[in-house]
């Protein structure tokens, strides 16, 4: 049949240019047991320090739950404060598993020393975190954790995670958010990656910079100015820096107010 | 499949010093993780000391660059003068806004001096023509966040052009390092009033 | 109107099908604000630029320039709202050259809506305007849909929440233009403070009657970076080179060699003479 109106035409009714309703969708629901609370950790050991650091922000979208959030935790301590405690644990990512690992590493610190009658070594906290996460491999803490404290020769050790407990002994390592801003400044500043000696030579015969272990005054400085830089340009990234600097007198806990933007 | 920003990789920074300016870029081209060529410059000259930094989809990459040779060159036969970097600025924004609804996978980034003031000028893009104009420093590609970590805590203000040098290629390589899609060497130029100095760094191959 | 060119439309299109993300562009996820006074308008921003959660930009213009009396805050995608009100404020001018009349914010404002409507929310652009004209002072929303809202006091953008529970719990009808201004200021920095999408500074238009318009940029800059710790100058030497190439201007003479013409006066002519 022809047609001037440009609608279809015939027995069909009406051409509608919508499109007609239809049965309501089938409901979907859906649990997300996850959510990312931003925020990002910094450690650095030296010889005979370590120090963990991270911003007290937590966010939801756009969002700021709170400005003072410590991610930066003492494990195995004696009392609430933490008092006597050797271990520092950091954890980044989704907050409510981070204080649930926190919890659990505690209480298993604690229960090894009323058990053995002697604190726990860095080195056995480490891989009993990393059991712990791997523990739940199939519905995993959402954490970047990073532990700190002091090996049996006194030096500086540092341990990082993945959420499913894939761990290593680092100089320096970035966790969370602004993770990927803060490493290459590391790499380059603690680690002297990419950096030569003047005039050792020419081209490919240069003598790269050596890395050693930096003074302790030196990394607190790194720290801070590492933390300014993420707060920059990273939104999630804000409020106060909280630091735990671990020597062989204890742990130092130290606050230093960030941007608030 | 991932984004099309993603598919070749590269690195592109820019920053300013006192009466200079450095523009740098990663030579890495691949294909997702397989790298395919280590000699992909990214940087382009326009006029004696304007450059155009292009990161983003290789073949876009290539069509914009040449894209604005052909218009850079139209531009100095109707005017018989070099274009300066703040106009070849507004011809790359409003040439990218144009593709609003189907823009190149680009991110460009400029770094010259005016040769008529004799003042630095560097500024960035979005792939639909958003200038970002900055006093310190520009990045971009796959490596920007990690550029914008290093570029951030390593630049000052007023670097003489040797110690630019070692700001940007120092920043650039720290950064290229810890992003699995660019790297491969480097290329950077350090643009004075009447000077340019190119020069190839030496860097990780893998 | 703009010349919109789709020639990469499919080719993008095609790619989209096949599950490629669309780019991520520029978007100043934002806090703008306006309120009017007794004698006018006035209108702020904050100045962060954001691509995801990286700061792109720390000191972006928001406030975009209409007519002598007319200015325009925008949120939205950072490219939508340049180019939007740039071509707008072309257009107010020729339409008030043709008029003969200074131009009006209701003019402007439609012109704004019947160009967002047409492109159906495609152009991200989420405007605040306001001016004064003959008729008063103006002070308007435009939705990048093309809906728009008339009210004394407006906000916009991703912390237009915080900044309108400012308005909300400080406005009053009977403001001057310091009180205005300082309004402004306050909700603006509410944004800065608790919206994560925006930060950095405060940059405030104010647009009175029979006065010159005033742009303070940067009027409030309550997020100004301290000195470093340390110093990260690296020794000259430090970085590895292979090789390197100078291009100077002398270099460049090289090229070029200068020839004088011998003095034949006739030459000229004889190659004008259309013979």
């Amino acid at each position: 049949m022809t047609s001037i109106t440009g609608h279809p035409a015939g027995g069909e009714g009406i051409g509608y240019s919508f499109s007609q309703p239809t049965a309501a969708p089938v409901k979907q629901h859906g649990f997300y047991p996850y959510t990312d609370n931003g925020g990002s950790t910094l450690g650095i050991t030296g010889s005979d320090f370590a120090i963990l650091a991270g911003d007290t922000r937590s966010t939801s979208g756009y969002n700021i739950n709170s400005r003072m959030v410590p991610k930066v935790f003492k494990i195995g301590g004696d009392d609430e404060t933490g008092e006597g405690a050797q271990i520092v644990l950091s954890v980044v990512g989704f907050a409510a598993d981070g204080n649930a690992l926190k919890e659990r590493l505690d209480a298993v610190v604690k229960m090894y020393k009323y058990q053995h009658g002697k604190p726990m070594s860095v080195s056995a906290c480490a891989q009993r975190l990393s059991t712990i996460l791997y523990g739940k491999r199939f519905f995993p803490y959402y954490v970047h954790a990073i532990l700190a404290g002091l090996d049996e020769e006194g030096k500086g050790a540092l341990y990082s995670y993945d959420p499913v407990g894939s761990y290593e002994r680092e100089q320096c390592r970035a966790a969370g958010a602004a993770a990927s801003l803060i490493m290459p400044f590391l790499d380059n500043q603690v680690n002297f990656k990419n950096q030569y000696i003047p005039g050792s030579g020419e081209g490919h015969a240069l003598e790269a910079k050596k890395a050693e272990p930096l003074p302790q005054t030196h990394v607190e400085q790194l720290v801070r100015d590492a933390f300014t830089s993420a707060v920059e340009r990273h939104i999630e990234v804000g409020d106060n820096l909280q630091m735990m600097i671990i020597t062989r007198e204890g742990i130092k806990e130290v606050f230093h107010p960030l941007k608030k933007d | 499949m991932g984004s099309p920003f993603d598919i070749n990789g590269g690195a592109c920074v820019a920053m300013v010093g006192k009466d200079c300016v450095a523009i740098a870029c990663d030579l890495r081209l691949g294909m997702q993780a397989l790298t395919i060529s280590n000699n992909f410059p990214k940087i382009f000259n326009y006029a004696p000391s304007t450059y155009l930094g292009l990161t983003g989809l290789a073949t876009d990459v290539n069509t914009v660059s040449d894209l604005f040779r052909y218009k850079v060159n139209m531009y100095r036969l109707r005017e018989e003068r070099h274009i300066a970097p703040q106009t070849l600025a507004n011809l790359v924004s409003s040439s990218l806004y144009e593709k609003r609804f189907g823009p190149f996978f680009v991110s460009p980034v400029i770094a010259g001096i005016n040769q008529t003031t004799g003042k630095p000028f560097i500024c960035g893009f979005d792939s639909i023509g958003c200038i970002d104009f900055a006093k310190d420093f520009i990045v971009s590609g796959t490596a920007s966040e990690q550029l914008f970590g290093t570029c951030e805590g390593l630049w000052e203000p007023d670097l003489s052009p040797e110690d630019l040098f070692e700001t940007i290629s120092q920043a650039l390589l720290a950064a290229v390092d810890r992003d699995a899609l660019s790297g491969w060497g480097a290329h950077v130029y350090i643009i004075e009033k009447d000077k340019v100095t190119q020069r190839l760094l030496k860097g990780r191959e893998d | 109107m703009p010349g919109f060119d789709f020639s990469n439309y499919n080719r993008n299109a095609a790619l989209h099908a096949r599950g490629v993300p669309l780019p991520k562009a520029t978007s100043t996820g934002t806090t703008i604000v306006g309120c009017i006074y007794d004698n006018g308008v006035v209108i702020a921003a904050d100045t962060r630029a954001t691509s995801g959660p990286i700061v792109a930009d720390k000191n972006c213009e928001k406030l975009h320039y209409i007519a002598p009396k007319i200015w325009c805050a925008g949120a939205g995608t950072a490219a939508d709202t340049e180019f939007t009100t740039a071509l707008i404020s072309s257009n107010v001018e020729l339409h008030s050259l043709s008029t003969g009349r200074d131009p009006r914010v209701i003019t402007c404002m439609t012109m704004l809506k019947q160009h967002l409507f047409r492109y159906q929310g495609h152009i991200g652009a989420y405007l605040v305007v306001a001016g004064v004209d003959p008729t008063g002072i103006g002070l308007y929303t435009v939705h990048a849909h093309g809906s728009t809202d008339k009210l004394p006091y407006v906000t916009m953008g991703s912390g237009s929440l915080a900044a309108m529970s400012v308005f909300e719990s400080m406005w009053q009808p009977d403001l001057d233009k310091d009180g205005a201004v300082k309004l402004c200021a306050e909700a603006i920095k509410a944004g800065i403070f608790n919206d994560l999408g925006s930060g950095s500074n405060v940059d405030v238009c104010i647009i009175e009657k029979d006065k010159p318009t005033q742009l303070l940029r940067n009027y409030e800059k309550p997020n100004e970076r301290g000195q470093k710790e340390r110093n990260y100058r690296f020794p000259r030497g430090t970085t590895a080179w292979l090789n390197q190439k100078v291009i100077s201007k002398e270099d460049m003479k090289k090229y070029v060699t200068i020839e004088t013409l011998s003095g034949d006066s006739n030459l000229a002519e004889k190659m004008d003479v259309d013979s």
